[in-house]
């Protein structure tokens, strides 16, 4: 059994990215989608972290920290929204919301 | 005394303020007061100048005050700066005098007037002799120019001023628009004297005109040429005169004080003021001089068949302002000032006795219905009958002096086509007059029985300037003998002539060629007994036409039906002008209206770019089709193809 090494930790990377990338694309609860967005919102910032890591260079630590930042700001206002949208129809399904169509 | 001039203009201008801020509140009492007052006012300051000119030598006869500078920019310098000179001394005597009896005469005339109208009335009357007194005390041409403008203006406001007839409006248009065209031609003339001078103060220009301008040059030519295409509109010459008779939709005072006794007489001053440019310009004069007579002519012929009492008088004052063109147009200034000013005493009498009569009628204006008020209208007879003497030129009233002034002169230099035409014209005068006369005053009343019922002599308000005038048009012309009857008066001087001499000193080669005793050619007497002649035989035809024999005129309108069609078209001239220039211009207007407008600026460009965008956002607005996971779809396509492109590409 081999160490541990970069390509493992973006291997899982990759994974974590399509499986979100995939739940967006599939998934109709809105909710759902926006998990779907954090788990590949989360799959970047261990890319980062890993090379980071292997180059040593803080600065992608740093980014880390922001997109965390990033992430939780998204989350209040995206649950926000999911609430609103609740309230105005009484479903979170997102083929529901189709309002803006040309 | 300088210090005194801007006062002059400054009373009107401060009862415009006041009339036209507080008229309303004021009342009917007050405005009345206060609108002949300031005008009365200036009369009196102008007196003072005057007589301080008097009292100085002929030399120093100047008076000169600037107020500021109004436009400064590069080498161009436009002063608010005023001028009394003789010539202008003597234009601002007329028009605060004559100003302040038709504003007394207003405030009678206009008595039925709401106090708005009233107030509005004499603010209008009051920023005429504003602007009047600018023009004719401006020192520059720029001012001038202003002046000139203003006088447009009030005429505008004060034809339409009863605006609610729209005919009236139309009159006001019309006299604004044909001035508009003259007003043009002044323009190019003002911005050729800047050119050539680099100034437009007179005090720059006339001294060094000579050396500048070559005498008989194509530069001097164009200048006075488009000058007097300016006094061509103001004036009411040919071919601009037709606004004139149009004009005559306003106040009978108004028509007294604008359109017979000073604005129109503007252009006159200005040919007068601008000698010092005209005598470089002889083909000019000629030009002047041709236009005056045949103007005299023509609308003297015109006059003969109107048959609206103040039609016949409009047509009497193109036909004088002629007079004065002419006597201008031989180089004879001071005889053209000499007839503008007797001119200002008798038709602005006529005009305000014309306006007694109507006011009597309550607003009858047609001849034909008048008739017999001789009994009833005392004072306006006497004094018509005094200004009808005068305008036929039968001494000695002012008439005569002034006319045959400019008809010797005429002949003096050598113009004896043009003197024809003046002659001529004197007779018409007499004969259109009288006959305006004795169809007013004369014969059996043809109105309606209540009209004659109601007929009354004016107010004191109405009959006080009417008579100071009558006074005016008798004695009038004696500050213009000529030697030819002075001699005889025990040497009575041509008071005007020589007052006038300084300002014209250089418009003849030989200096004072009027203060210089010369002997009396034989041909003067001659042309004078003529011309009394010629008044006395129209005065008798008018009196065997219209008093002794009224069926004969209608005779001879039906034995002569192509000429007296003619006149009573009064050549067509409107409906020319209307064919030739009004409708060419309505239909390129609505061209540019309907095709060049609505067509192409609204329908094409903006209407056709806005139809485009339509279309174009229609056919995009497909794609969107709201449903989000077609959305994320496609966003991460175009992610995954921008990918590949950055790894593969």
């Amino acid at each position: 059994m081999s160490e541990i090494g970069v390509g493992h930790y973006i291997t899982l990377s990759a994974v974590l990215f399509t499986i979100g990338a995939i739940g967006v694309l599939t998934r109709k609860n809105a909710i759902i989608v926006f998990m779907s967005i954090e788990i590949m919102l989360n799959a970047a910032n261990l890319a980062f972290v890993t090379f980071a890591t292997a180059i040593g260079d803080l600065g992608g630590m740093v980014m880390v920290l922001i997109v965390i930042a990033v992430a939780a700001a998204e989350a209040a206002v995206g649950l926000a929204i999911i609430v609103a949208m609740f309230r105005h129809r009484e479903t979170v399904n997102i083929e529901a919301f189709s309002t803006m169509r040309g | 005394m300088e210090h005194l001039i801007w006062l002059v203009p400054a009373f009107p201008l401060g009862g415009v303020l006041i009339n036209g801020l507080f008229g309303r509140r004021l009342g009917k009492g007050a405005v009345g007061f206060i609108g002949p007052g300031v005008v009365g006012a200036a009369f009196v300051v102008s007196l003072v100048l005057f007589l301080d000119l008097v009292g100085r030598a002929p030399e120093a006869r100047q008076l000169t005050q600037t107020l500021y500078s109004w436009i400064a920019a590069g080498d161009f310098q436009a002063n608010i700066g005023f001028l009394v000179d003789p010539l202008s001394a003597t234009l601002m005597l007329v028009v605060t005098g004559v100003g302040f009896l038709i504003h007394v005469y207003s405030v009678g005339y206009m008595h039925d007037e709401d106090s708005a109208g009233f107030a509005r009335y004499f603010t209008y009357l009051n920023l005429f002799t504003f602007a009047m007194l600018l023009l004719v005390m401006a020192d520059n041409f720029l001012l001038l120019f202003v002046g000139w403008e203003g006088v447009g203006l009030c005429s505008y406001l004060l034809i339409g001023f009863w605006f609610k007839d729209r005919d009236n409006a139309t009159a006001g248009k019309k006299a604004f628009i044909v001035n508009r065209v003259g007003d043009f031609g002044f323009l190019l003339g003002i911005f050729l004297i800047f050119g050539s001078f680099g100034s437009v103060a007179f005090a720059d220009v006339f001294p060094t005109a000579a050396s500048v301008l070559a005498p008989g040059g194509d530069l001097a030519f164009w200048i006075c040429l488009f000058l007097f295409v300016g006094a061509v509109g103001k004036s009411a010459q040919i071919p601009l005169y037709v606004w004139l008779p149009d004009a005559m939709a306003g106040p009978t005072p108004v028509s007294a004080l604008i359109h017979a006794a000073t604005m129109v007489t503007a252009g006159v001053y200005m040919v007068a003021r601008s000698h010092a440019l005209y005598d470089l310009a002889p083909d000019v004069l000629a030009i002047v001089a041709g236009i005056g007579a045949a103007t005299a002519l023509y609308a003297a012929t015109i006059g003969l068949v109107q048959t609206d009492i103040k039609k016949v008088l409009a047509y009497s004052t193109i036909s004088q302002l002629g007079y004065m063109f002419l006597g201008v147009g031989v180089a004879a200034y001071a005889a053209g000032i000499f007839h503008l000013v007797t001119h200002a005493f008798f038709k602005a009498l006529l005009f305000l006795g014309a306006g007694s009569v109507i006011h009597a009628l309550h607003g009858e204006q047609d001849l034909r219905r008048m008739g017999g008020l001789k009994p009833i209208m005392p004072v306006t007879y006497w004094t018509m009958l005094a200004a009808t003497l005068a305008i036929a030129g039968i001494p000695p009233l002012a008439g005569f002096f002034s006319k045959d002034e400019i008809l010797w002169r005429a002949w003096d230099a050598g113009h004896p086509v043009l003197w024809a035409l003046g002659f001529v014209t004197a007779g018409l005068t007499a004969l259109y007059m009288f006959r305006l006369f004795f169809l007013t005053f004369h014969g059996p009343f043809r109105g309606t029985a209540e009209q004659r019922q109601h007929a009354h002599e004016s107010p004191a308000s109405m009959t006080v300037p009417l008579a100071v005038l009558g006074v005016l048009s008798v004695i009038g012309g004696w500050i213009g003998i000529p030697p030819a009857i002075g001699e005889f008066l025990g040497g009575v001087p041509n008071a005007i002539e020589a007052w006038l001499a300084p300002v014209f000193l250089s418009a003849h080669g030989e200096a004072g060629h009027a203060a210089e005793a010369h002997a009396v050619p034989p041909a003067e007497y001659a042309l004078m007994a003529a011309s009394v002649a010629v008044a006395t035989l129209g005065i008798l035809a008018a009196r065997h036409l219209w008093l002794a024999r009224p069926e004969v005129p209608q005779r001879i309108a039906a034995r002569f039906q192509v000429p007296y069609t003619i006149l009573r078209n009064k050549y067509w001239v409107d409906e020319l002008y209307d064919a030739l220039v009004v409708r060419p211009y309505n239909a390129l207007s609505r061209f540019a209206w309907r095709i060049v407008d609505e067509g192409l600026i609204d329908g094409l460009l903006v209407g056709g770019t806005a139809k485009v965008v339509q279309m174009q956002s229609r056919a995009m607005s497909g794609w969107e089709s709201g449903s989000i996971p077609t959305y994320v779809m496609v966003f991460f396509g175009g992610a995954i193809v921008i990918l590949a492109y950055y790894l593969f590409g």
